[in-house]
């Protein structure tokens, strides 16, 4: 009864758009799909849809194949990151679409699209035009659209990408309570975005994707706790986590001159160099710190992101509160060496502070 | 300085006027002038200058047996040839275009690209080069000095203009449009019809519009390949110059073969302005 896509490649010119992609979506489940801008979602959830065929794999719904069925007979629904709607069409008319095409009852019709109006709050908009609407409001329609067809599967590409911040956090809120209330037991839910803190506040099965490979699949809390590489680590963090080349001996850990002692969690592992990982929030100004030097000050909303460097390495830090910096400045800041990631040379995770390790 | 703009502006603006407004007046004129008001000396303005008369454009409804030249004929095959030229090379340019802009093609070293520019490649000869094909072409199948032939060639002539406008204007709807009413439940015929048609009706306007002024306005090709059994109105209008000039039924006949073109252009004008598509993509 599941979605099961097995070993599925796109390679429409010289590079893989999706390398090998296979996956297992259970019904009434939240999938979030996270990855880098042309990591290969779009394209993966095209696919899923029918919009897209694959050179390989294949695809099943409900034990059936899914690739031989056409896009218009797959019931699937599909936000766009870019706000798609009928221009032609008000805003009733554009959810009624969907389900007139499907020849339901003007009966059915209504009371579904009554009832998408007021999960996506646009009741009183019926008789407005597209055009008329903000940029949220024309996502809205467009979710309500896709909410009305009460599709099996419901793809979401990066639907916040393009509403400013404020919208954003807004409508980032609304979705969690619609994607809790508003959906049935029967729907898989599929949601793109390359925005770390949606995945963790959507908080579902999380799939890593980049430059077409699935890297790593698991809960949300597990690919924040233990991303399994490097590249991992950066994708799902924002800021990216930081990497510190350096090497661990019996008393310290080493990087840049600057000597750590070693934390708890890194006791038994073996003495050689790696590649530390450690998040900019778990750096902090501190006048017996370490000194680095300022590259840049990014002063956002009620926190500033300090770009800093000594020697070859490059980190950046996230200070709680607003502060003017001067660039080439010099500051002195401390790691939470407790929360230290240990990747291998080969970049695959050795050692978190939640407990990971991959092997 | 911008008192200055102003003043520049609204100079131009009357020069320019004046200037295309100028020649339709006088031709109105005219065309209530007689033998006596044209010959004798310079007159403006009726009644006042010269007294009018209606006989110039008499003449244009007259059969030839009682002296007038019967534009009528010449007026509904121009009308005939104009309307369903254009239609059906809006009809077949428009789906040209949605599939060159669409779908991709490939055939040895020819790409969508290729094929736009072999439609646009037709109208860059001069109409000259055509003419000895063409004629040769018509007279082939029988249907020289005929309206069929005269539509089949306009088509030649108009569809290019129909998918040079269309596939510009397909490539600006968003294809994530078409995709939506895909998922939403169109198979690809009715997400065209449905969906990207009624989004496409200022394209298809503007696209009417040229195809029919450039039918309309041609006299080349109705002069070379129509004799005694068709004639256009083009050619009719011209063939009105004889021995002596009768300036007054030729003004009357020019004003009523433009008359047609003004009315298409002021209905055309409202149109345009009001449709857009800026809400289907930000």
């Amino acid at each position: 009864m599941n979605l099961i896509g097995e070993k599925i490649s796109y390679k429409p010119d010289e590079q893989f758009h999706l390398n090998d992609v296979s996956f297992n979506f259970k019904k009434g489940n939240l999938y979030t799909i996270l990855g880098r801008t042309l990591s290969g979602k779009t394209t993966l959830l095209k696919t899923i849809a029918g919009l897209l065929n694959p050179d390989q794999g294949s695809i099943s719904f409900e034990e059936k194949d899914f690739i031989k069925i056409p896009v218009w007979e797959r019931n699937v629904a599909m936000v766009y990151q870019q706000f798609i709607n009928y221009p032609h069409l008000n805003v009733y008319q554009n959810i009624t679409f969907p389900l007139e095409q499907r020849k339901l009852s003007p009966e059915q019709i209504k009371k579904d699209v009554d009832e998408a109006l007021k999960t996506v709050g646009l009741v009183g908009f019926e008789n407005r035009k597209i055009q008329e609407l903000s940029g949220g409001q024309q996502q809205r329609v467009a979710l309500a659209r896709s909410l009305a067809k009460k599709a099996k599967i419901l793809l979401l590409d990066e639907p916040l990408v393009n509403l400013d911040y404020k919208l954003r956090e807004q409508l980032r809120e609304e979705f969690k309570r619609i994607f809790s209330e508003g959906l049935s037991q029967d729907t898989i839910l599929i949601y793109s975005t390359t925005d770390p803190q949606e995945v963790m506040e959507l908080n579902g099965e999380v799939i890593v994707l980049d430059e077409g490979k699935v890297l790593q699949k698991g809960p949300a809390k597990e690919i924040f706790e233990n991303p399994s590489n490097l590249k991992v680590a950066e994708i799902s963090n924002d800021p990216p986590m930081n990497v510190l080349k350096g090497s661990k001996n019996s008393k310290n850990l080493n990087f840049e001159n600057i000597s750590l002692e070693i934390p708890k969690h890194f006791k038994n592992l073996q003495d050689k160099d790696y590649n530390f990982g450690i998040r900019a929030s778990e750096i902090k100004l501190d006048e017996n710190g370490e000194e680095f030097e300022i590259e840049l000050a990014e002063i956002s909303g009620s926190e500033t992101l300090l770009h800093l460097k000594r020697g070859n390495s490059k980190i950046i830090a996230l200070i709680e509160e607003v502060m003017n910096f001067k660039i080439h400045e010099k500051v002195k800041i401390n790691f939470n060496a407790n929360k230290f990631y240990a990747f291998g040379e080969d970049e695959k995770l050795v050692s978190s502070p939640y407990g990971g390790t991959n092997g | 300085m911008s008192k200055l703009y102003t003043f520049l502006k609204y100079f131009f603006i009357t020069f320019w006027t004046v200037f295309v407004v100028a020649p339709f007046l006088w031709a109105v004129s005219t065309s209530f002038k007689d033998f006596q008001s044209v010959n004798s000396k310079v007159t403006y303005i009726p009644w006042l200058d010269f007294e009018p008369t209606l006989e110039g454009w008499r003449v244009l409804i007259k059969s030839p047996a009682k002296g007038g030249v019967d534009i009528v004929e010449p007026y509904f095959n121009s009308i005939f040839v104009t309307c369903t030229a254009s239609l059906i090379s809006i009809v077949l340019g428009t789906l040209a275009a949605y599939a060159l802009s669409r779908f991709t093609f490939k055939a040895g070293f020819v790409r969508n690209n290729d094929i736009t520019f072999f439609f646009i490649s037709q109208r860059i000869m001069p109409p000259i080069v055509l003419s000895i094909p063409f004629f040769i072409f018509l007279s082939t199948i029988g249907l020289l000095d005929s309206l069929l032939g005269l539509v089949v060639v306009y088509i030649v002539l108009l569809m290019p203009i129909a998918v040079w406008i269309m596939v510009d204007f397909f490539n600006r709807v968003p294809k994530e449009l078409d995709e939506t009413a895909l998922i939403d439940g169109c198979n690809p015929y009715q997400a065209f019809y449905k969906v990207v048609l009624p989004n496409s009706i200022p394209g298809l306007i503007v696209a009417g519009m040229f195809c029919i002024i450039f039918g309309w306005i041609d006299f080349f090709f109705a002069f070379i390949l129509t004799f005694t059994e068709v004639q256009l109105l083009p050619v009719k209008v011209v063939a009105l110059n004889s021995s002596i000039t009768p300036w007054w039924s030729l003004s009357a006949s020019a004003l009523v073969s433009v008359a047609p073109l003004i009315i298409v252009a002021f209905i055309v004008e409202r149109y345009l302005s009001k449709g857009n598509l800026s809400g289907a993509l930000k």
